[in-house]
């Protein structure tokens, strides 16, 4: 079955199609991309899609109630709203350094809760 | 009165990447001020990943980009003040600051950068019928309150517009526990970028409707609803089109404009259509010694785009100061032409040009397969086929020198048509 998908790697938002194609070297065959990470893209969107979470927790102590927090990497994109959950329940205190792991191993994918700023 | 070589007006990306560019070309004496509480700019608000692609070749969220240029200064020893305003810029290079700290005072640059960004338009730019009633904010008012405050500001929304920032708060919102009901957008088309229309919209299910636009807002003291409806080609509501919403809040993402009322009083000559300064090849102003960079020129979608601009204007700064800059009448003007809605820089002096100038545009509407191409008379200097251009990306062409040396006049820049592959 061909799916039109939306390339959201960067900015350039390629539209591609991907089929299931057993001849070439991934099993599927992707068109209108423009490079590499596109076709690693729309493979995983069809097979496991993941995605970036970023999100606010409360911090104690410093001059700004909210710290912005991300994940270290992309995660299943299901498991969304299990994190944000997570991510609501988590207070830190001042110091935190931009790059601090709040949460380790998030869902055992080996992907971190960090800061994304110092506060 | 205290004298610097290059002060910088905003502490934004637009003013780090020129402030720090400017010490690496040679500037020493250089101060940024900042009228907010601390350096970053809009970044600190915008806490989503996605920034810095081009840059870092990694996706960082805002704020990360912001400490990064913020360590980069620090580390430069460049001096910056925070919580002080820029009451007024004058064409002698002098400007009037205003802090609890010091008071007033005014200083004395030998060139100045101007970065202070752009703001929302509001709802009073874009009259929508109906009461005035609390729950009516613009989307980046309520992504400071959300993302910096900590503070949530509804739990049923509908957006108005399809920029960016209103894509990215209908996501923000639906991640803390909000119901966001709907976008709609008056042009039969979205001016946020692609991949925010799948990661913000596709993603939570939220419906798009495009030619649509809020035709009422009911309520007294809190917005109690909305109704929107589709639009005709002349922007009219439809009759027997409109949908209500019972939500608690509006949020507008109806378009940024470059903040520019430092630049009037400096005398400096803005373009109509990008309601940023007119600028040179070196994103000098029409008032020698005064650059511009960032949003205050053209409201960018990417910061990558604001860095580099930015860098040049910073790098050119310092030139000027250390007398590397050949002053005089431009060589060439550039005009959007045929599907083209406006080109920065506007004018170019070509011995000024290191190795190459990067034109920056966007287009009038949505076209597919085009050539861009940038003309002198009929002669084509370049041409490069696009797949796909929307007026919410920024397009570039880098020409390198050689091909301007000797041209004067104009420089048009416009779309043609591919003519059909047999
Ligand atoms: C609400 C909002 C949300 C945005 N979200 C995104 C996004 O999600 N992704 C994206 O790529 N782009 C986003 N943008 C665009 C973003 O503004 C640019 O990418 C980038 O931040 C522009 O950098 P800048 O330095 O030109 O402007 P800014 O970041 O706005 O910085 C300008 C600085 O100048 C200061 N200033 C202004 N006037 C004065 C004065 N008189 N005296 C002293 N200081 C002054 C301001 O306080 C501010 O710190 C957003 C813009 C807005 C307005
Ligand atoms: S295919 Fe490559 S260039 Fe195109 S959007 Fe994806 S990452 Fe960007």
């Amino acid at each position: 079955m061909k799916r039109d998908l939306i390339c959201i790697v960067c900015p350039m938002g390629c539209r591609c199609s991907i089929e299931e194609d057993t001849s070439a070297p991934k099993g599927y065959k992707v068109t209108g991309i423009t490079c590499k990470r596109g076709e690693d893209y729309a493979i995983k969107e069809v097979t496991e899609p993941t995605r970036m979470l970023t999100s606010t927790v409360r911090i104690e102590g410093a001059r700004l109630p909210r710290l912005p927090v991300r994940t270290s990497g992309a995660i299943p994109k299901e498991r969304i709203g299990e994190c944000m959950a997570l991510i609501n329940q988590l207070q830190v205190r001042h110091p935190v350094a931009m790059g601090q792991v709040l949460l380790k191993n998030l869902f055992d994918t080996n992907v971190n809760l960090i800061a994304s700023r110092s506060l | 009165m205290n004298t610097y070589e290059i002060i910088v007006v905003g502490g934004g990306p637009a003013g780090l990447a020129a402030a720090i560019e400017a010490h690496k070309s040679g500037a020493k004496n250089i101060l940024i001020l900042e009228r907010d509480r601390e350096l970053g700019g809009i970044l600190q608000q915008c806490i989503h990943n996605g920034f810095g692609l081009h840059i870092f070749k990694e996706e960082l969220t805002g704020p990360e980009y912001a400490e990064r240029f913020i360590r980069e200064m620090d580390a430069l020893g460049i001096e910056y003040r925070l919580d002080t305003m820029v009451l007024e810029v004058r064409n002698d290079r002098t400007v009037d600051i205003i802090s609890s700290k010091h008071g007033f005072e005014t200083l004395q640059a030998k060139a100045i950068v101007l970065a202070m960004g752009c703001r929302e338009r509001t709802r009073g730019a874009i009259n929508i019928p109906g009461t005035r009633p609390a729950g009516v904010y613009s989307a980046g008012a309520a992504q400071r309150f959300v993302n910096m405050e900590g503070l949530m500001v509804g739990k049923r929304v509908v957006v108005l517009g399809s920029g960016d920032i209103g894509l990215i708060m209908a996501r923000r919102m639906t991640l803390e526990g909000a119901k966001v009901l709907a976008v709609a957008e008056i042009l039969p088309y979205s001016g946020g970028l692609t991949r925010n229309i799948v990661q913000c919209l596709y993603d939570y299910d939220i419906p798009l409707y495009l030619s649509h636009t809020i035709t009422s807002i009911e309520g007294r003291d809190r917005v109690e609803g909305v109704t929107i409806a589709q639009v005709d080609t002349k922007r009219q509501p439809i009759p027997g089109t409109e949908i209500h919403y019972d939500c608690d809040t509006l949020l507008l993402s109806v378009g940024l404009i470059p903040e520019n009322e430092l630049s009037k009083t400096a005398g400096i000559q803005l373009d109509p259509v990008t309601g940023g300064p007119v600028v040179n090849e070196c994103m000098e102003t029409s008032v020698p010694g005064i650059f511009a960079c960032g949003n205050v020129v053209q409201v960018h979608d990417l910061v990558d785009w604001v860095t580099e601009e930015s860098r040049k204007a910073g790098r050119n700064a310092a030139r000027l100061v250390l007398g590397q800059i050949t002053e005089g009448e431009p060589d060439l003007r550039t005009r959007a032409n045929h599907g083209v809605r406006y080109v920065v820089p506007h004018t170019i002096r070509i011995e000024n040009i290191e190795k190459e100038i990067d034109l920056m545009m966007r287009v009038t509407d949505p076209f597919k397969n085009k050539y861009l191409v940038v003309k002198h008379g009929e002669d084509v200097v370049k041409k490069v086929r696009k797949a796909h251009l929307t007026p919410g990306e920024m397009e570039s062409m880098k020409i390198p020198v050689e091909k301007l040396r000797g041209l004067t006049g104009e420089l048009t820049v416009c779309l043609e048509e591919v003519a059909h592959e047999a």
